[in-house]
């Protein structure tokens, strides 16, 4: 009897794994269905600086390096070779050589080679005739001196110095190979690239429809018939499109924590996942006028901010806290927990912190009966407004009265680049989890991001050294030590990093949404419906 | 009434410049365009690239000119391209006004042919259980947000029937065509359809106060007679200038609801536009709106000549 049980046991265990293998083989077919938080403004995304682009349209492009698809992760160990076979840095780490795939084909047949990579990177560093109508991220390529091609496959970048997080950059969903044939006007409505899917339609407020590329050079690839958009702005309609099962999945990265627990309840089926974004929320300071030129009050404003109480109603704790660079563990280069704690305004002890700040704004000249008035800018996006209003909240406990000021975000930006605030309160998304990304973009002096013009130049000379630096170890420890800089002088103290759901239908396959980054995940070559 | 008719189209033509004027200026007067929207949002302001678009997309022009500009291309057929997607305005205009023409066509519909009879209804009726049902009905219609009875009509949708009515380019039966119209036409109609309700019940509370009404009651007209043939005739007046005033409004009620049912009509799309700065299709769309409600306002006073030969134009 013991034998026929065990029999029973062996055979039902052949028969789960068998079914388990066959229900791991991939299926080729279906179409993709999600819904689009907004309409992007064009489909170029070399022009966009928001992955609303980046979502729809990589599907139809290559990079020459890609950050492994399947790893939350994305690190300088995760990136792999896409239209480029391999590469080599030269001896004095200033070249970058890329051997190029020989067998890759554009969507309009014509073939893919160096002449494209050169064209590509010329456009970004604004050196070609053709030009963007906007290049948010001709920064990045600040210490390319230029793009050369050695032969019809293979391309070297030549540096002005070492620069080790290029690669990490070129790895980007931002970083696509655009053709050399096509204009860049043309590559706004109708992108011609070399992916696994290829551009159909793309109405604007209403949809965008790729369809499978039978040509791409990765055989057998991509296993989806398609993928269609539907564009729905309506944050309530869209969840419930999802839960009555119009759509596969949902935005990537744009269900709130509260909404989250909305569609698990209504659908028990769905899979979520909720992962950091790299994306901080900061204050921006105008340091140039009063009354924040006065570094004590920058301070006391610093030590006011109880981070906890931001994450705990705005995300039901589901946030992180950090400096600049994204909290550990998702973050590479976050800062040690007692490092953090040492900056003021980080230890544990908000009570204390707020009396250091007080103390701070009595030697300013405010006190229980001199409060400071000013007001707080923000845009007028419900993410930027709600954190701001439990700013004006907090820094009531230091003397300060701040009315919100909602500011249009046609006028956003100018607002600010006019230093026509006094405080404002500001998100920063990170495409790459890179110091050389956010430390230049962010704080140098000079830079046309860098809102509150902080400028040290101590510490610019630090961000130069770590670039260059090619120890990972060596480098991590200069990165901490800047970040912790750049809390202590008040640039742009940032409140929490946000953590946010990603939901799909158990159906839906090989899906794996980043964890330190929004911008890079979305190739979906290898995504497939099991249904 | 052919001198009226010349007066009131010229009259029309005069109003369509004002409002030209009136929509390509305070277009301009608001803060920001599409190049600021462009280059900030990606928080990358470079002036000499900036000015560069500027010059391409005509925005460095004195406005006088541009002015010239788009209304001269007007009357040529030429309604410039949208500086978003870069294709024609035309090219994206057209194709989403049969689609709002539709829900708009519904919703009036839906609105006069459940607010008359009602109206009708509850003034016959008037102090009875029915009449207090019904008024408590209309000022529910008055009250509820267009949006936020579609998002409930979304929810019980999905919550009892498993799916939604929201827009399929290519419904597969006709009845899908008719649920993806109807249902959104009825969440923003409801409101309509209570106004007209009002106005009926109370039109018709006053006809039949009048001594013609008492009269042919006594030469022994039926009810039936009474109240549609002798009373409404005289009570609609006022109803089909109220529904001739809502048409107009229609518009704002269809920007919440072609968000919330995700019906990519003109509504929702002027919106966006907007956001964009778009000119070329804010100030086409705004332009195309005021034709349409220009349009009904004459339909509306030629109607009421129809309806009531005591009306006679230009007398």
């Amino acid at each position: 009897m013991r034998s026929v049980q065990a029999l029973a046991v062996a055979v039902l265990s052949v028969l789960t794994i068998c079914d388990v293998s066959r229900a791991a083989e991939p299926k080729s077919g279906g179409v993709f269905k999600i819904y689009h938080r907004d309409s992007p403004g064009s489909a170029s995304i070399h022009e966009g600086a928001t992955y609303s682009l980046n979502v729809p349209f990589m599907p139809i492009f290559n990079n020459l390096v890609i950050f492994d698809q399947h790893i939350a992760q994305n690190s300088s160990s995760t990136i792999r070779p896409e239209l480029a076979e391999s590469w080599a840095w030269s001896g004095d780490n200033k070249t970058l050589t890329f051997k190029l795939r020989t067998d890759v084909k554009w969507h309009d047949g014509k073939p893919f080679t160096a002449a494209d990579v050169k064209c590509t990177f010329d456009m970004l560093m604004g050196k070609s005739q053709q030009k963007f109508r906007q290049n948010p991220r001709k920064s990045w390529y600040d210490q390319v001196d230029e793009v050369t091609i050695n032969s019809d496959y293979e391309a070297s970048f030549k540096l002005k110095r070492p620069q080790p997080a290029l690669l990490s950059l070129l790895a980007s969903g931002y970083s696509p190979v655009y053709p050399c044939h096509v204009s860049p006007a043309e590559m706004r409505t109708k992108p011609v690239g070399t992916g696994p899917f290829k551009f159909v339609e793309f109405k604007a407020n209403e949809s965008i429809k790729l369809t499978k590329n039978p040509d791409y050079f990765k055989k057998g690839l991509p296993y989806l018939d398609g993928i269609e958009l539907t564009i729905i702005p309506n944050r309530s309609t869209a969840i419930l499109g999802f839960v009555s099962g119009k759509f596969d999945m949902t935005f990537p990265t744009e269900v709130s924590i509260p909404l989250l627990k909305d569609v698990q309840s209504q659908d028990p089926t769905a899979v979520c996942v909720v992962e950091p974004n790299n994306v901080s929320t900061n204050i921006i300071v105008n340091s140039t006028a009063p009354p924040f030129d006065n570094l004590d009050i920058r301070r006391a404003l610093a030590l006011a901010l109880d981070r906890k109480a931001f994450i705990q109603i705005m995300f039901e704790g589901q946030g992180d806290i950090g400096g600049t660079m994204e909290p550990a563990p998702a973050g590479l280069w976050a800062m040690p927990k007692d490092m953090l704690e040492s900056i003021p305004g980080y230890g544990p002890d908000v009570e204390k912190n707020r009396e250091e700040a007080r103390k701070l704004m009595q030697k300013a000249g405010y006190g229980p009966d001199k409060h400071l008035q000013i007001k707080v800018s923000t845009r007028n996006i419900a993410v930027y407004r709600d954190p701001a209003i439990i700013l004006i909240d907090q820094i009531k406990s230091i003397y300060i009265d701040a009315e919100l000021d909602v500011v249009d975000t046609a006028q956003w930006f100018p607002k600010i680049a006019r230093k026509d605030y006094s405080l404002g309160l500001n998100l920063t998304g990170n495409a790459v989890d890179e110091p050389d990304q956010s430390f230049y973009e962010n704080y140098a002096c000079g830079s046309e991001r860098n809102y509150t013009n902080y400028c040290n130049k101590d510490i610019e000379k630090l961000f130069d050294q770590q670039s260059e630096e090619t120890n990972p170890d060596k480098r991590k420890k200069l990165v901490w030590e800047i970040d912790k800089k750049l809390q202590e002088d008040v640039a742009r103290p940032i409140i929490f990093h946000a953590r946010t759901g990603t939901c799909w239908k158990p159906y839906v396959k090989n899906v794996t949404i980043m964890s330190n980054s929004s911008y890079n995940g979305y190739r979906y070559e290898d995504v497939w419906l099991d249904k | 009434m052919f001198a009226y008719i010349v007066r009131r189209l010229f009259l029309m033509l005069v109003t369509l410049f004002g409002i030209s004027v009136i929509i390509f200026v305070l277009l301009r007067v608001v803060p920001g365009n599409i190049v600021d929207i462009l280059f900030d949002a990606a928080g990358f302001v470079d002036p000499a690239d900036k000015a560069n678009l500027e010059r391409e997309l005509g925005l460095s022009q004195p406005i006088v000119i541009q002015y010239l500009h788009w209304i001269g291309g007007l009357l040529h057929g030429d309604l410039g391209y949208s500086y978003v997607s870069e294709k024609p305005a035309l090219e994206e205009i057209l194709p989403r006004i049969p689609i709002t023409a539709r829900l708009a066509g519904l919703a009036l519909l839906f609105s006069a042919s459940i607010g008359i009879p009602l109206g009708v209804i509850s003034a016959v009726h008037q102090g009875s259980k029915l009449d207090y049902a019904l008024r408590v009905v209309s000022l529910s219609g008055l009250s509820l947000p267009s949006f936020w009875l579609g998002l409930l009509i979304l929810m019980a949708s999905v919550s009892l029937f498993g799916t939604m009515p929201i827009f399929n380019p290519n419904p597969k039966t006709w009845l899908e065509a008719l649920t993806i119209y109807a249902v959104p036409a009825m969440a923003v109609g409801f409101r309509s359809a209570a106004l007209t309700m009002r106005i009926t019940r109370s039109s018709m509370l006053e006809i039949l106060r009048q001594d013609y009404i008492r009269t042919a009651r006594a030469k022994g007209a039926s009810e039936a007679s009474v109240n549609y043939h002798h009373a409404l005739k005289n009570a609609v007046l006022p109803v089909i200038t109220v529904i001739g005033i809502e048409a107009a409004f229609l518009i704002g009620g269809l920007i919440v609801t072609e968000t919330v049912f995700n019906i990519p009509g003109i509504a929702r799309f002027l919106v966006e536009a907007l956001r964009w700065r778009d000119y070329p299709i804010v100030q086409n769309l705004v332009m195309f709106i005021a034709v349409v409600v220009v349009v009904v306002n004459f339909i509306v006073d030629m109607l009421y000549a129809a309806i009531d030969p005591r009306i006679r134009f230009g007398d």
